[in-house]
């Protein structure tokens, strides 16, 4: 490996903003330009990301691909991948494009901004997935809020203002906390180097509070439940490929976060504080699903849906099981792509109709046929059919869960009902049933939008039906990580039945 | 050769879509919107006009493009699939070779191991016979009942789909294929059932019995957690393997310690019961008679609902080792015997009468399965697989006939009209009803003999509620036969203008009527006789106590005669009340208006259900929503904050008054209170 790929990768998108920017004026030349620029930047940041993927060496646990260069003096320049990492940073390359085809002709106005601010997020987003210090880690982290802040501000519906500042509020006041543990970390370990600390092995103190200050952060981020209200008004606000970026990549840094910090840096607070984990889990699961039951607006169900979905995650990776890490990364790999295109299928009917309102709809399928199927395969990947990328992860953090916590394991399968009703009826309010004539002159999806599912509902099912390469990439990572969680976990275990011999033991000895 | 049975039908499935698709896509070309914009209405007609007319669409289309390539391909794929499951029949059957087919890895995580694999021993062997022939002879059929409908090229897609869906569920080698099986079926049912989706009881249908599924899927997925908690595998030979030294292990769920492998077993049946509608988890499966007449043959009668009976079978190792689960299959399915022959006694829709008729042989079937008698419960799956499925078809005849009428009191006489359709379905009712000699005789008489002999807490319940059952069945059977086609015709214009159906109707009718009669004696041995133990082997374990099928040998003759007696008494009623003395029915419902109506409306089950379970989900997500985000999260969290912050802004704002007294007021106040505090705090 002579160059530095993952930077390329990374950087990319920045030099495509950069030129973007050099185009001057907003005549349709200019528009075009921006688009086209942004559209193939992406596909070559996307094709040098399978390059990655092609020299990437699932047997090793180790962070592959690394760079390091001294920079601001406590902090490093520091990137790398490993099995966690990894399928995040394809699944954000992999998007992107699709983004940008799906803004092709939605976005008219100030095109040549909007396509720099996917750019720059994909910059952030991608270095937030292999950054391997923790200054630049939260640079990345929180950099990502600016673009997608804006996008939603800018770009978005009628209540915008409102819907971004909820969510830039919401995130921040997680971020500060976190900020915080962060400066205690490097107080403590004397670094900021993502794999110095992951071997750190903090004070019991420490890893409590620090714990909790990342779960401020990343339970913002997934959202779980009580601190989701944000996202449902942001996905109604956002552009169609705004909602796309913030279900299917900005959550998965929270769930990211817990794997790459959580779990590894602070095993002992992980495995103590699991049963909180679970319960927000399962409440997200159950709460959201019968919330979403009689959503009124497709954004929004769908978005309720998404925190139902990330309760699995979070359920899973807590559960500390192979099954159930492995099955929380996939589960976020599997919503990454059928949340995203759930949300086109969204914005291939609002761009014709110019409203989310699930009751204007009805019997698309007469008209729109291909849509018909496309939205089906989505609609039960999201219910999690066996055969979809949908049920994998659900299966797999389940079982994983099951092993360690029944009535958790059992209440979460709960949820498989109730998304099942939510999803099959989202979907006969709008595409099956008679006709409606306010949408009777509506037209199926046309070649750029079959450009934009073709790959998506390819994935859904290859990876449904055999996600074992998925699965491989990261388990190695998962396995190095649980085993050191394990040992973690134990040797506090030991510690404190030692002093609880001891505590016992007081009384015997005489009393002076 | 297995692989071509498995994936023969997938790759119909997928032809048909494509050629549906592709299709489609000719109809309503994505590209060049119409002139005027999308969200402007067409000009002509008024909406209303236009409603009516768009209702009116599905019905007048022009049929899509290659209607009869995806006919032809999908029915020949069958057929071959059909003359190569005879053959593994036997081969496996009676030569004993089993076989594995590897194909490849599913989900290797960790410690869990699951393999796209087809296993084939003698149980999936006769599944195999029953699916793809049913199937094939229902493909056929349909070609004929269907002509009408512009959207063939999907119906068979659908069909050869679920085909495959069902055969991955009886060919799996562990329990998460069986499940992917078993939710694919659930999936091809559920868009058969809206197959006409611009009806809004299909479409309603449909959910219902996705969502019923779910919840014994539930179950379902439980059982499989727990089974590999236990088992540390999911594929059969490890769990078999493992299964006894599991006997006698507890598991804590939630407050509560229960024996491990009756826990395990009873959340997988909870699977069973949604699937085979079985008694509290059944109120689906009528409402499924809203989708084509062959998908209630194939799917609702013949194969998906039995895929619960072809469960237990497979999973008789691990039930026989939970007695008091033995015990829970066999109550739900004498009940769901009875029960569902109660309701099937009153009811007008002709497809819902052989819907709950079919309910209630699937109580039957799990009798069989809970007293241990496997392989007496996967004959009666065997026959009512022929006699259930021509009853269907016989009817989708009369259907078409009919103007696709479904009342049956809108029928009769119609004996003259559909000669041939009239004596297949007295051959589908005979053996229904255990007429000596016709295939349903031997093995539903099996399944009660079984009762008489089995050891388990229940059998003494089943012989009861399954020899009533007998006596209903053949009442609300001839009742059916004697309201359609004796007596005066009800409908004159459509009696008079109804025919008998094409040639490709009548073949499938004429085989399965064939198979209703022969598919019992010259298989009685080797499913209920002494060649049990030769012909399944392995694929079935019964416990070392369990001796039903040896006993069942020694019943007494005259109870052996009971079921038969039974299915004599329900005729000869059935005669007196709808030949002979047609105003005695009408007298009794009048007579006994509740329970009339008790029954009429299948117990109140929708009712209970949509009062205990819907509507309080829908409130509690409404109040969750306005309530719990609404009013608690965002009023106390970020709404409320910024409204709190807002309020102190105005607050300080107001003390800006500007008045210089106002400040040097503050001042002296503040002054005094510091003064005062150092005075008497720092001392």
């Amino acid at each position: 490996m002579t160059w530095p790929i993952l930077s390329v990768v990374t950087f990319l998108p920045l030099v495509g903003a950069l030129f973007i920017m050099l185009v001057r004026g907003d005549a349709p030349f200019a528009r075009g330009t921006a688009r086209w620029v942004a559209l193939w930047t992406t596909l070559v940041t996307f094709a040098i990301s399978l390059v990655l993927v092609a020299r990437f060496d699932p047997a090793s646990p180790e962070f592959q691909f690394v760079e390091k260069q001294s920079w601001l003096g406590i902090a490093n320049y520091h990137m790398g991948v490993d099995g966690i990492s990894l399928p995040f940073v394809i699944l954000t390359t992999g998007l992107m494009p699709i983004c940008i085809l799906a803004s092709w002709t939605a976005i008219q106005n100030r095109v040549k901004e909007y396509m720099i601010a996917f750019l720059v997020l994909e910059t952030l987003m991608v270095g937030t997935f292999s950054a391997l210090d923790l200054v630049l880690f939260y640079l990345f982290f929180e950099g990502g809020l600016i673009p997608m802040f804006l996008i939603i501000g800018v770009w978005g519906g009628p209540r915008r203002v409102y819907a971004s500042f909820k969510f830039f509020l919401y995130t921040l006041l997680g971020s500060v906390l976190m900020l915080l543990a962060i400066m205690a970390m490097y107080w403590n370990a004397g670094t900021t180097d993502i794999p110095a600390l992951l071997r750190h092995g903090f004070p019991l103190a420490l890893q409590k509070w620090a714990w909790f200050a990342f779960l401020a952060s990343f339970a913002v981020k997934l959202p779980m439940w009580p601190v989701h209200t944000w996202l449902p008004d942001a996905h109604v606000e956002a552009p169609t490929a705004g909602s796309v970026i913030l279900a299917a990549i900005l959550l998965k840094m929270g769930g990211y976060g817990f794997l790459r910090f959580s779990l590894p840096m602070f095993p002992v607070a992980s495995h103590d504080f699991a049963p909180l984990i679970f319960t927000l889990s399962v409440v997200a699961i159950v709460y959201t699903s019968l919330v979403a039951l009689m959503q009124e607006d497709m954004k929004k169900l769908i978005a309720y849906s998404s925190v139902a979905h990330m309760g699995f995650v979070t359920m899973g990776i807590f559960a500390a099981t192979t099954q159930g890490v492995a099955g929380g990364i996939f589960q976020m790999i599997s919503h990454g792509i059928v949340s995203a295109a759930l949300f086109l299928c969204v914005g291939v009917v609002y761009d014709r109709m110019h409203t989310r309102e699930i009751a204007f709809y009805g019997g698309l399928v007469n008209r729109m046929p291909l849509y018909a199927f496309v939205f089906m395969v989505f609609t039960l990947a999201n219910v999690g059919l066996p055969g979809t990328s949908g049920f994998i992860g659900e299966f797999l953090s389940l079982i994983g869960t099951f092993r360690i916590n029944i009535p958790v394991a059992t209440l979460a399968t709960l949820g498989v009902i109730l998304s099942a009703a939510y999803a099959l009826w989202l979907y006969r309010k709008i595409v099956f049933g008679v006709l409606k004539p306010t949408v009777a002159g509506i037209r199926d999806i046309g070649w750029r939008e079959a450009v934009i599912f073709a790959p998506l509902v390819a994935l859904t099912i290859l990876i449904g039906v055999a996600p074992k390469p998925v699965l491989d990439m990261s388990a190695a990572s998962v396995a190095q990580l649980l085993d050191s969680y394990g040992r973690a976990v134990k040797a506090a275990a030991a510690e404190e039945s030692v002093r609880d011999l001891a505590r016992i033991d007081q009384p015997v000895r005489p009393v002076r | 050769m297995y692989q071509a049975i498995v994936f023969l039908p997938l790759l119909g499935a997928v032809l048909a879509a494509i050629i549906s698709l592709a299709g489609a896509r000719a109809r309503c070309p994505g590209e060049n919107p119409p002139p005027g914009g999308e969200d402007a209405a067409h000009g002509g007609s008024s909406p209303t006009e236009r409603e009516t007319a768009l209702s009116q669409a599905h019905e007048h289309a022009p049929a899509a493009a290659g209607s009869r390539a995806a006919e032809l391909a999908t029915t020949t794929f069958l057929m071959a699939a059909m003359i190569l499951s005879w053959i593994a029949f036997v081969e496996v059957g009676f030569g004993g070779h089993e076989v594995r087919v590897p194909i490849f890895p599913w989900m290797i995580v960790g410690d869990l191991t699951v393999d796209w694999s087809l296993r084939i021993d003698t149980l999936t062997a006769v599944m195999l016979v029953v699916v793809n022939t049913i199937s094939a002879l229902v493909h056929l059929y349909s070609i004929g009942y269907m002509a009408e409908d512009p959207y063939r090229p999907r119906f068979f897609g659908y069909l050869s789909m679920f085909t495959f869906a069902m055969l991955m569920l009886v060919t799996a080698d562990n329990l998460v294929q069986l499940f992917f099986g078993w939710e694919g079926v659930g999936l091809a049912s559920y868009l058969l059932i809206g197959f006409w989706y611009h009806k809004p009881e299909a479409n309603a249908a449909a959910i219902k019995a996705f969502v019923v599924n779910r919840v014994g899927d539930f179950g379902f997925a439980l059982g499989i957690f727990a089974v590999f908690m236990l088992a540390g595998a999911v594929d059969f030979d490890t769990v078999f393997a493992q299964a006894p030294a599991l006997a006698g292990r507890s598991l804590h769920f939630f407050f509560w310690d229960i024996d491990a492998l009756t826990l395990t077993c009873l959340l997988l049946f909870m699977g069973a019961m949604g699937k085979s509608a079985q008694f509290l988890l059944h109120t689906w499966l009528p409402d499924a008679m809203e989708g084509p007449t062959p998908v209630s043959a194939l799917i609702h009668a013949a194969t998906m609902v039995t895929a619960g009976v072809f469960m237990v079978a497979r999973l008789s190792p691990l039930f026989e080792l939970a007695p008091h689960a033995q015990a829970f299959v066999t109550f739900i399915g004498a009940t769901t015997a009875l029960f569902a022959a109660t309701i099937g006694l009153v009811q007008n829709d002709i497809k819902r009468i052989i819907a709950y008729s079919t309910c209630s042989q699937l109580g039957y079937m799990f009798v069989a399965m809970g007293l241990g008698a496997y392989s007496v419960g996967m004959f009666h799956l065997f026959t009512h697989a022929f006699f259930k499925a021509l009853l269907f078809l016989g009817s989708g005849s009369v259907i078409i006939a009919m103007h696709h009428e479904q009342d049956i009191r809108h029928m009769g006489g119609l004996k003259d009209r559909l000669p041939f359709t009239y004596i297949v379905m007295i051959v589908g009712t005979l053996a229904l009803t255990g007429f000596p000699l016709t295939a349903g005789y031997f093995s539903k008489d099996a399944i009660i003999e079984a009762t008489y002999v089995a050891h388990n807490p229940m059998a003494l319940y089943a012989s009861v509620t399954t020899v009533s059952a007998a006596l209903l069945t053949s009442f609300y059977s001839w009742r059916l036969i004697f309201k359609t086609f004796h007596g005066e015709p009800h409908d004159r214009v459509h009696w008079r203008n109804a025919h008998e159906s094409p040639l490709v109707m009548l073949i499938p009718l004429g085989a399965l009527a064939l198979g209703s009669i022969v598919a019992g004696l010259p298989f009685k041995e080797i499913f209920a006789g002494h060649g049990v133990a030769a012909f399944f082997r392995e694929s079935l374990t019964v416990a070392k106590s369990n001796h039903v099928l040896e006993d069942m040998h020694g019943v007494p003759l005259a109870l052996g005669l009971l079921p038969t007696i039974m299915m004599v008494i329900g005729f000869a009623i059935a005669w007196q009340f709808y030949v002979r003395r047609p105003d005695i029915p009408v007298e009794l419902a009048r007579q006994h208006e509740v329970l009339y109506r008790f029954l009429l409306n299948k117990w109140y089950f929708d009712e209970l259900y949509e009062a205990i379970f819907v509507r309080p989900a829908k409130r509690l997500g409404y109040a969750l929503w306005k309530g719990g985000d609404g009013w608690l999260i965002d009023g106390f969290g970020p709404d409320g904050v910024s409204s709190r912050v807002l309020d102190v802004t105005r607050n300080v704002i107001r003390l800006q008054t500007g008045y210089l007294y106002h400040y040097a007021f503050a001042m002296l106040i503040g002054a005094a209170i510091f003064i005062t505090w150092f005075m008497f705090a720092v001392r």
